[in-house]
């Protein structure tokens, strides 16, 4: 149960805080068409992480509900990526990081689709459909700025750069769960390798691959983001619309 | 009273309020207990993230009330996952003469939504036109422009 609840809650929380950085972007992206696709793909998130933290809190059995496991936790208590609660820089690091996410969503979904749980298989077979939308959109802009001018070049090379280290955390190995992430890494090669060769960039070196959110320990930033995102519900506690 | 299914499948959608949940095809199934009266009613929403479904499930209950079945329950499954073929001949024809071109058939493998060459305008019948943006004004469009009448369209994206 224990181990099932672990997997769970960590895809729910990945998905709620990618939900949050990117709705960040409403009202301040580049164009309006962008800010109502960054928005889209934000209440995708947010539905995926509504199934997920739901489920999870049945798993656990404590009484806790999805509003409960998002909005009363600390950070220590949250299981999400690394990657996920990066600030969102420029336009080019926010990309990176979709594209990477969604890069890394879609096989897990496919493959969580076919999995011997049924929640969660039916949570994947729903959420693959959007991920393909969101991977498909982040790879546009990808090869949009890495293959258009000297200065787009240079920023979307320095965004993939500085999110790749976040992307090893990602399929770390766990063969209790119900889709192991190791078995996911060839596929987000595929991808990811055959998008930025379009985009005429360079995969960084595989290094430094810092981790540990799925053990609680994070950066600085996501106290910072749980704030902004919590308040509310703290300062009024049951407060309904 | 009235036939429960009848009035659970009048129901409009709130975001595209031309067609209904059964046209769209979210409504999955409406069953009586012959005993208690009870109404179970199954949706399926669009996207996970669907702001409406909140909306649906009132309007669902309400239109339940006043057809004389206030002992109702709406649950709300994931599994098979909504796809636009869902949607009916009917529902079709209702969203192109409301101005939103209708879907292409749904990608079968789950992979990539292969984008349709040829998504005819709404209000002309011109093929020749061009995508503005892959997000629309609710999840499940995207916004379309015509190059022959220069008429912005919705268009509902293919899942």
């Amino acid at each position: 149960m224990s181990e099932l609840f672990d997997f769970t809650l960590g895809l729910g929380d990945d998905a709620l805080i990618a939900a949050q950085r990117l709705g960040e972007w409403t009202s301040r992206a580049p164009e309006m068409e962008e800010d109502i696709a960054l928005a889209n793909i934000a209440l995708d998130q947010l539905g995926a992480a509504r199934l997920l933290l739901t489920y999870a809190g049945e798993l656990e059995g404590a009484g806790r509900d999805e509003d409960a496991l998002a909005y009363l936790r600390g950070d220590r208590e949250f299981r999400n990526c690394l990657l996920v609660e990066l600030p969102n820089g420029d336009f080019g690091v926010t990309m990176a990081k979709l594209f990477l996410l969604a890069g890394y969503q879609l096989p897990l979904y496919t493959a969580l689709s076919g999995c011997a749980d049924e929640r969660l298989a039916a949570i994947g077979a729903k959420a693959r459909k959007e991920s393909a939308y969101h991977l498909d959109h982040a790879s546009l802009w990808v090869k949009r700025l890495g293959d258009g001018t000297e200065e787009s070049h240079r920023r979307m090379q320095d965004a993939v750069d500085q999110v790749w280290p976040y992307t090893h955390e990602l399929f770390t190995a766990d063969p209790a769960a119900p889709v192991d992430p190791a078995t996911l890494r060839a596929d987000f090669d595929a991808v990811v390798s055959a998008v930025l060769d379009e985009a005429t960039l360079t995969r960084p070196a595989d290094g430094w691959a810092p981790g540990g959110g799925r053990d609680g320990v994070h950066t600085e930033h996501l106290s910072y983001l749980l704030a902004e995102m919590q308040v509310l519900h703290r300062a009024h506690p049951g407060a309904r619309w | 009273m009235t036939d429960p299914r009848a009035a659970v499948a009048a129901v409009v959608d709130p975001e595209i309020r031309v067609v209904t949940i059964d046209e769209l095809g979210i409504l999955r199934s409406v069953d009586e207990d012959p005993g208690t009266g009870r109404v179970v009613v199954t949706i399926t929403p669009t996207y996970t993230g669907c702001p409406a479904m909140d909306v649906i499930r009132a309007d669902i209950r309400r239109a339940l009330t006043a057809a004389g079945h206030p002992d109702a329950e709406v649950r709300t499954v994931y599994a098979p996952a909504w796809s636009t073929d869902w949607i009916s001949e009917g529902g079709r024809a209702k969203l192109s003469a409301a101005g939103i071109a209708p879907p292409a058939p749904a990608a079968r493998d789950g992979g990539v939504v292969a984008l349709t060459l040829s998504v005819r305008c709404p209000r002309c019948g011109s093929p020749e036109t061009e995508q503005v943006s892959r997000f629309g004004s609710t999840a499940c469009k995207a916004l379309w422009r015509c190059r022959s009448c220069s008429e912005p369209f919705d268009h509902l994206k293919a899942l």
